[in-house]
């Protein structure tokens, strides 16, 4: 069921996250069809029909505060219980990276994002880095990790099919990765408002297998090096990239 | 517990303490919270910052903790003016009253007035808001609290009017103690403010 | 302009009561019906508006500009500043002053038995302001650059730099119209805080309030403690703006964070704020409908304060992908996911008392049971933002959108509505048309959800919100049906509103009469003519037991007012 609501999971921990989620879902599901249809129940049986018909029960003893505490108290516990489930995915996703091989830069501006891969030197700011404007090419299988800036505003980047997502602020730099599990086309988005053509600045996360993620690489890499001083700091300055 | 009271001796005419507590001190006491959370908020949020910056020393040397420290005695005093104001209220004594309200006003207008020619000491070297973040800080923590002294020196100056004139003993009374209250708040968030700013 | 500070009760309604001028009467008044009044006629100003520009951001996201249907006025920054006023409009200018200006004002003198608030000439003095504030949000929309664009929730540094939305001076506007509705509402809470301590009547302990005063005080109390740093915030956004301070711009040595921890520490609590009166509402009309004491009267009140307090320490739900340090979101996770339990023993307590109750769904039980019943998804909703893992993937979706619509509505609208059909009678001396209640109730109830339904559906598949054009993506531009059908929804939800403006306004020429208690209850409110006059109550009343005596067993009527005795049915077979 859940898989018609949300998109394809294609990250290493999109399972994790739809996890919490399921769990989360048949708690509350469960709960909400109860409380509801016990106001629908009694609503109806307890409908005004002859005078007289109520009982004086006022909830002070505690029998009677049984009845809700108990009930309380099983929430509290499920609650834990989801606490406990949501910081061990959180503590995968947010608080560990693992070892990364593959790294990019992610620069957010007013309204594009700009991608810069470090190259062979496996260096960012050298000769031999590539950069692409608004579309970010990945292999599969490999955790990669994102260092993000931002030019001017906060930005949000956020991959649904990854269940990713993370502000990014200026002033300093944020990480974030992510591992994709299946070769694909992903949509990008901006999820903080950061101005008139926020819902413009979209991009995609292509993630290649191994063999065609080689070819574009031999394919797209500059064959010249470019200075770093040459290289665009911005989407903007990139003017579409070198694709 | 307290559902049903059947019996004539049901009503419960408690003189409870809360009621016994003149309602205006309540509600001074209410305003004081609230404004206990604004310079809290800003005044947390200048240490948190200070201290991710790693502390703004070579900025904070530019401050005058001389005139500050001058300034600190004259609110201090006033908050003494005031609470013998206080006193003389309650032993209904017209003169002291009006003598301690005018003396408290006249310090309040004098750390206004040494705090205006620190301003324009500190702008003409340079120093202004957008200086840098220590100074916007400097410049809104005391500003804040120059506009709260401000307050107090009009209410003050409401009250001397009333004393001069004659007003009504036990209304004035609970008036004078209120606006002590705030004096003296406005004097302990300076109190809070002058190590912060000043001596750090 | 001094408050009444220690004045004696009498000499204050002596000068208060004698017959005033008509500008005394209904314009500068400090009869704190009057100005409930003042507040209600302010709080339909503004939900007509509110109302309107969540017309105009549906009808984008249905019909976009440049389609056949689209609005050719609505670029990009416009949207944006429709936004932003819609939940600036709803929460700051018809939450506050429906639930506390007018039911507040309206209803906690009368019902703790006393003749006005503490501080008439403060309370007077409060409503002035918002009124003043809301000129000033109002003129924002005519400015050069229109109104702020930024979010109601105005992230900088997009909200501190003028050069990044077209709303210069309107951002300033919005700034000190929200400064003035916060000076407004604590005036209004220190009268809010103070009566229900020093003015209730003989044998109305604390233990006998209505809940409604408990609700309302506490909501006071929780504005009162979580504003202040957000003024201080507010002070140096406006600074940032005019004088190039840096609080908010890493360039400058400032942090974008500051905004939102000073923000969201005031924000969150601000929804207990709306929510808690909206509750209180609920809470009085239930007993009253089922006939039935409410169910766990003191765990409700302990519960209401244990949930406000635990709302001071979860602002951080709204940071978790923030770039705050991430060890800090399992905290506050907790913390959030934990503050359901006071609710949930609310609303158990809430079913519990129409457990063995004898029912009558006149419209503001209507309203009363519809806005439980929607509020519990939006309660339930809650948990998957709580947990800081599902709330990666759902945060800034629709999925928000819809669970705060789920929550706040229904506390504003639906208690709201129920709270105006039942104290109607009150207020205005007039019974309102039941027919057209109800119509309007199951309008607006099946309506309400099939405009929110859609956008849980859209927010889970990942729909940003605050997005001009969410087709712009691949992934939504199938789920675009959706959002039509939101929009249709709304728009026939705001026509359905019209039974209600008619039925509010004509019978308050043309309604019955009404007499004291029209509904039987037992609070003070009802012990006094409909209106009451100048004063309210001639002697104070004497109180001898707790608000929710329905249904004694032994009694000779199903109700009890607050100050009446006992009084056994006829003998032969009795109880």
């Amino acid at each position: 069921m859940i898989q018609n609501w949300l998109p394809l999971g294609a990250s290493s921990f999109s399972g994790d996250v739809d996890g919490v989620f399921r769990l989360i879902l048949y708690v509350v599901g469960a709960w909400f069809i109860l409380v509801e249809a016990l106001i629908l129940f009694f609503v109806i049986r307890y409908r005004r029909r002859r005078a007289g018909q109520a009982v004086y029960v006022t909830g002070e003893t505690a029998y009677q505060l049984a009845w809700i505490l108990i009930p309380g108290l099983i929430v509290l516990l499920l609650d834990l219980g989801i606490d406990a489930s949501g910081a061990r995915a959180w503590g995968k996703i947010k608080e560990q990276t693992p070892a990364a091989a593959f790294k990019a830069r992610v620069t957010a501006e007013r309204f594009a994002w700009l991608f810069t891969y470090p190259g062979p030197d496996r260096r960012f700011g050298t000769e031999d880095d590539l950069w692409e404007v608004g579309t970010l090419h990945v292999p599969v299988g490999q955790p990669v990790e994102l260092e993000m800036n931002s030019m001017d505003v906060i930005h949000s980047f956020a991959v649904p099919n990854f269940r990713l997502r993370q502000d990014i602020l200026p002033g300093r730099t944020i990480k974030a990765w992510f591992e994709a599990t299946q070769p694909g086309s992903y949509e990008i988005e901006c999820t903080e408002l950061c101005g008139a053509e926020h819902y413009k600045m979209q991009g995609k996360a292509i993630a290649l297998d191994a063999k065609e993620y080689e070819r574009w690489s031999r394919e797209h890499w500059p064959a010249a090096p470019v200075r770093p001083q040459d290289q665009p700091k911005t989407a903007s300055a990139a003017h579409g990239g070198n694709e | 517990m307290d559902t049903l009271a059947t019996s004539p001796s049901d009503v419960a005419v408690e003189p409870d303490r809360i009621r016994a507590i003149p309602q205006g001190k309540v509600g001074v006491w209410w305003f004081l919270a609230s404004e206990i959370m604004i310079f809290g908020g800003l005044i947390g949020s200048f240490i948190l910052i200070r201290l991710a910056h790693g502390g703004w020393h070579a900025e904070a040397d530019h401050v005058h903790w001389r005139i500050g420290a001058l300034n600190t005695l004259v609110l201090l005093t006033s908050s003494l003016t005031m609470a013998w104001a206080c006193d003389a209220v309650k032993e209904r004594d017209q003169r002291a009253l009006k003598t301690f309200l005018f003396l408290t006003m006249l310090l309040g207008l004098t750390f206004l007035g040494i705090k205006a020619f620190e301003y324009s000491w500190e702008i003409s070297d340079g120093f202004t808001p957008a200086t840098n973040l220590f100074f916007a800080f400097y410049f809104t923590l005391t500003g804040l609290h120059a506009c709260h002294v401000l307050g107090g020196i009009v209410a003050n100056t409401l009250l001397w009017l009333c004393a001069v004139r004659g007003r009504r003993w036990p209304m004035i009374q609970h008036r004078v103690e209120f606006a002590g209250l705030y004096w003296h708040f406005v004097d302990i968030v300076w109190i809070f403010l002058f190590p912060l700013v000043y001596l750090s | 302009m001094m408050t009444t500070a220690g004045a004696s009760l009498t000499s204050v309604t002596e000068e208060h009561y004698a017959e005033p001028s008509f500008w005394r009467q209904y314009v500068f008044s400090t009869d704190h019906k009057t100005i409930a009044k003042q507040y209600l006629a302010l709080a339909l100003f503004w939900s007509v508006v509110g109302g309107l520009t969540a017309h105009i951001v549906r009808w984008q996201l249905a019909w976009p500009a440049g389609t056949r249907l689209g609005h050719r006025l609505l670029t990009p920054d416009a949207y944006n500043a429709m936004v932003t006023m819609h939940g600036t409009i709803m929460v700051f200018f018809v939450a506050m002053p429906l639930l506390l200006g007018a039911f507040g004002n309206f209803c906690i003198p009368l019902m703790i038995g006393a003749r006005d608030m503490a501080f008439p000439r403060l309370n007077m003095l409060s409503v002035w302001t918002f009124f003043l504030s809301s000129l000033v949000l109002l003129a924002s929309f005519f400015v050069p650059g229109g109104a702020a664009a930024s979010g109601w929730t105005a992230y900088a540094p997009l909200s501190s730099v003028p050069a990044y939305t077209a709303a210069v001076l309107g951002q300033d506007l919005w700034i000190l119209a929200v400064a003035l509705e916060f000076a407004s509402f604590l005036m209004g809470g220190i009268n809010f805080l103070t009566t229900p301590l020093t003015l209730r009547a003989p044998g109305m302990s604390l233990w006998r309030l209505p809940l409604l005063v408990w609700y309302e005080a506490c909501a006071s109390l929780l504005f009162l403690l979580s504003v202040g740093p957000l003024v201080a915030g507010a002070v140096m956004l406006l600074l940032d703006r005019l004088v190039g301070t840096g609080f908010y711009l890493p360039a400058r040595g400032g942090d974008p964070l500051l905004w939102e921890h000073l923000f969201w520490f005031f924000g969150h609590p601000e929804v207990y704020v709306v929510a808690l009166p909206g509750f209180g509402i609920m809470l009085e009309i239930l007993p009253v409908f089922a006939r039935k004491p409410i169910f766990g009267y003191r765990t409700i009140v302990i519960s209401v304060l244990t949930a406000a307090g635990l709302s001071l320490i979860v602002w951080a739900h709204h940071m978790f992908v923030s770039g705050m340090d991430p060890r800090l979101a399992a905290p506050f996770s907790v913390t959030t996911i934990l503050i359901s339990v006071p609710f949930v023993i609310i609303v158990f307590a809430m079913v519990a008392t129409l457990w063995g109750g004898a029912i009558s769904l006149e419209t503001p039980m209507l309203f009363a049971l519809g806005g439980l019943a929607s509020f519990i998804l939006g309660g339930v909703t809650g948990i998957f933002l709580g947990s800081e893992t599902t709330d990666i993937y759902l945060h800034a979706t629709y999925f928000v959108v819809a669970h705060f619509h789920y929550t706040m509505f229904p506390v504003t609208f639906f208690a709201g509505f129920a709270g105006l059909y039942y104290w109607y009678p009150k207020m205005f001396g007039r019974m309102m048309n039941e027919r057209l209640g109800k119509l309007h109730f199951w309008l607006t109830f099946i309506l309400f959800n099939a405009v929110f339904i859609p956008l849980f559906v859209v927010g889970l598949a990942g729909t940003p919100r605050r997005v001009y054009a969410p087709a712009a993506y691949e992934l939504f531009k199938p789920l675009q049906h959706f959002q039509v059908a939101a929009t249709v929804a709304t728009l026939l939800l705001l026509a359905s509103q019209l039974p209600f403006v008619a039925n509010f306004l004509l019978s308050m020429v043309r309604g019955r009469r009404a007499e004291k208690n029209p509904w039987r209850a037992n609070t003070l409110e009802w012990t006094v003519e409909s209106p009451p006059p100048h004063g309210n109550f001639a002697a104070p009343p004497v109180v001898r037991h707790g608000p929710y005596e329905y249904s004694v067993p032994g009694s000779r009527v199903d109700w009890m007012a607050q100050d009446q005795r006992f009084e056994p049915a006829q003998a032969a077979g009795g109880g």
